[in-house]
């Protein structure tokens, strides 16, 4: 069934979007990813525009991390002090991200520069993510327990919070930092950047994997409803038609996504999110490495 | 039947005042608008129509060329160049106008058709269609090429050549498939006559596209009141992210 969306002004299959919105919502749920860096991507592979798919990716992540987060509260993983001082520095970033994503687009080298960071920023989480697991899961075998470090640099800083949920009594300046940095990419990459976030707080403020996952929902809602608003204001680009269907697939599927995500162990998720993550690092890559086999490419209006 | 109906009725039509050719164009259309309404999928629009003419026939072979030419947008052609091992945008041309959309349907093989000077003088072909002016680099020919190669690839541009059907030098009618990634607009079509590639006569329309009902509501919304259309975009998002966890809830404690 085909249905014309009236902003990217193309026909595209409904079951189509259905199901890609549901393939990214299953993903959702299980990692605590809002699955704008596989999302995007895919639109633009089925002939989206890409600002259209930009922004309404970032719709689209909205619905789908709303639906996810319902679950993890119900299931009391969500610390929300910690979500709330992340995302104060993540509104930050992203108004940062804006102004630099305009900058670099009076460059003219935009498009290139958003898929270098996709595959620095993928390569290098994605890899420290597959080692740190494979690690985990070997030590878990021999039965050993897995430690984490007490005590780093991260505990001597002042402003100490403490956060019942998370376990953790340390300084706010470390969290805050991790927001704005993720909110700074996340405005370049039009990604939620769940995929950022998630390792940031398991590696860099030592919060226990089932409490991350949640909390990473709830600050991507606020950060890609702050995208989606700023697309819909200045570009016109946000496809409601589009982001409906996407949103019917994505909801159902994080659903699902959430229920095959507490049956599995924490570093079982991990690993497959990182197999994932360098999956795509390793797609855009070659794109930029290999010959096109079209030199030329079109962009509407004159810039 | 319907088309022979209607092409009677046109018929019928006193003629208009027009120059003094010896061969008029008298046109019927399928359809003078095309509707995108949610269920868009392209559309076929049939052109028919007759030739009148007050003279006795000529020696020489009637062709007809018929074209559609979409709204023109200005659009950046931008070239990959590879730096470092890396391919990146190195060189860019702006082409001021270039339509949209571009069909020309021809009762005869191009070279037969028409000559070159009398496609300049009526800008017929894709390549006449296509305003370029202060080109930053070279060889911005290049770049007009690998705009039509691009457009023509995804069904923008299209050259059909022997498609209209001309029948005793009197009757026509081709059929022109429009694809589903139409941009709003006029349309405009054009009907030229030519005999030893020399254009006889020409006759000229609009077909109007434009978006329906829901598309239309969408589309003028979000350029209206684009902060209540996000917000709207949100509330819906965040709606449907909460229907869903509590129909998933409801299904499961069930």
């Amino acid at each position: 069934m085909q249905i014309y969306l009236p902003i990217s002004e193309v026909a595209v299959n409904a079951f189509l979007l259905l199901g890609l919105g549901g393939l990214v919502g299953v993903l959702s749920g299980m990692f605590g990813v809002g699955g704008g860096f596989l999302l995007t991507p895919l639109l633009f592979f089925i002939g989206i525009p890409p600002s259209v798919a930009v922004a309404t990716g970032a719709n689209q992540i909205v619905a789908a991390s709303f639906s996810g987060l319902l679950a993890h509260l119900r299931r009391k993983t969500v610390d929300l002090r910690m979500g709330t001082v992340l995302l104060s520095g993540g509104l930050v970033g992203a108004a940062i991200g804006v102004w630099l994503f305009n900058y670099l687009k009076t460059l003219g080298q935009v498009d290139l520069m958003v898929r270098l960071c996709y595959v620095l920023f993928l390569g290098v989480v994605g890899g420290l993510m597959f080692v740190e697991s494979l690690n985990a899961l070997r030590k878990a075998r021999r039965g050993a327990p897995s430690k984490r470090k007490k005590h780093t640099w991260v505990h001597a800083l002042p402003l100490k919070m403490r956060f019942r949920t998370s376990g953790l009594y340390i300084s706010v300046i470390p969290p805050v930092l991790v927001g704005c940095a993720v909110g700074v990419l996340s405005a370049i990459m039009g990604v939620g950047g769940g995929f950022i976030m998630v390792p940031a707080m398991i590696y860099l403020l030592g919060m226990p994997t089932k409490v991350v996952v949640g909390t990473s929902l709830f600050q991507i809602i606020f950060v890609a409803g702050f995208t989606t608003l700023l697309h819909a204001t200045t570009n016109y680009t946000v496809d409601v038609m589009l982001a409906v269907l996407l949103i019917l697939g994505g909801v159902i599927g994080a659903q699902f996504g959430t229920a095959i995500g507490t049956k599995m162990k924490a570093e079982q998720l991990r690993i497959l999110l990182a197999g994932l993550v360098l999956l795509v690092c390793a797609k855009i890559a070659l794109e930029l490495l290999l010959t096109p086999s079209e030199v030329y490419s079109l962009t509407p209006g004159a810039e | 039947m319907r088309r022979v109906l209607a092409l009677l009725a046109l018929l019928a039509l006193p003629p208009q005042a027009k120059d003094a050719a010896a061969e008029e164009v008298v046109l019927g259309l399928s359809q003078d608008s095309v509707n995108i309404s949610t269920d868009f999928d392209g559309s076929d629009i049939l052109i028919f129509g007759a030739i009148k003419r007050e003279t006795a026939l000529e020696a020489d072979p009637l062709q007809v060329i018929v074209t559609i030419e979409g709204p023109d947008l200005p659009v950046t052609v931008r070239r990959k160049e590879r730096v470092f091992g890396i391919w990146m945008n190195t060189a860019k041309v702006v082409v001021d106008a270039a339509p949209t959309f571009y069909a020309i349907a021809t009762s005869a093989p191009w070279r037969e058709a028409i000559t070159d000077t009398e496609d300049l003088r009526h800008r017929v072909s894709i390549r006449r269609a296509i305003r370029s002016v202060g080109a930053e680099v070279m060889d911005s020919q290049n770049f007009s090429q690998a705009l039509i190669r691009i457009r023509k690839d995804s069904g923008s541009y299209m050259l059909l050549e022997n498609a209209v059907t001309l029948r005793e030098e009197t009757l026509f009618d081709t059929r022109i498939s429009m694809p589903a990634n139409l941009t709003e607009g006029a349309y405009a079509t054009r009907i030229f006559l030519t005999r030893n590639g020399r254009v006889v006569s020409q006759y000229a329309t609009v077909i109007n596209v434009r978006k329906v009902g829901l598309e239309r509501w969408l589309y003028g919304l979000s350029r209206a009141e684009p902060l209540l259309y996000g917000l709207m975009s949100i509330a819906l998002a965040i709606a449907a992210g909460w229907g869903a966890s509590a129909a998933f809830r409801a299904v499961r404690s069930s």
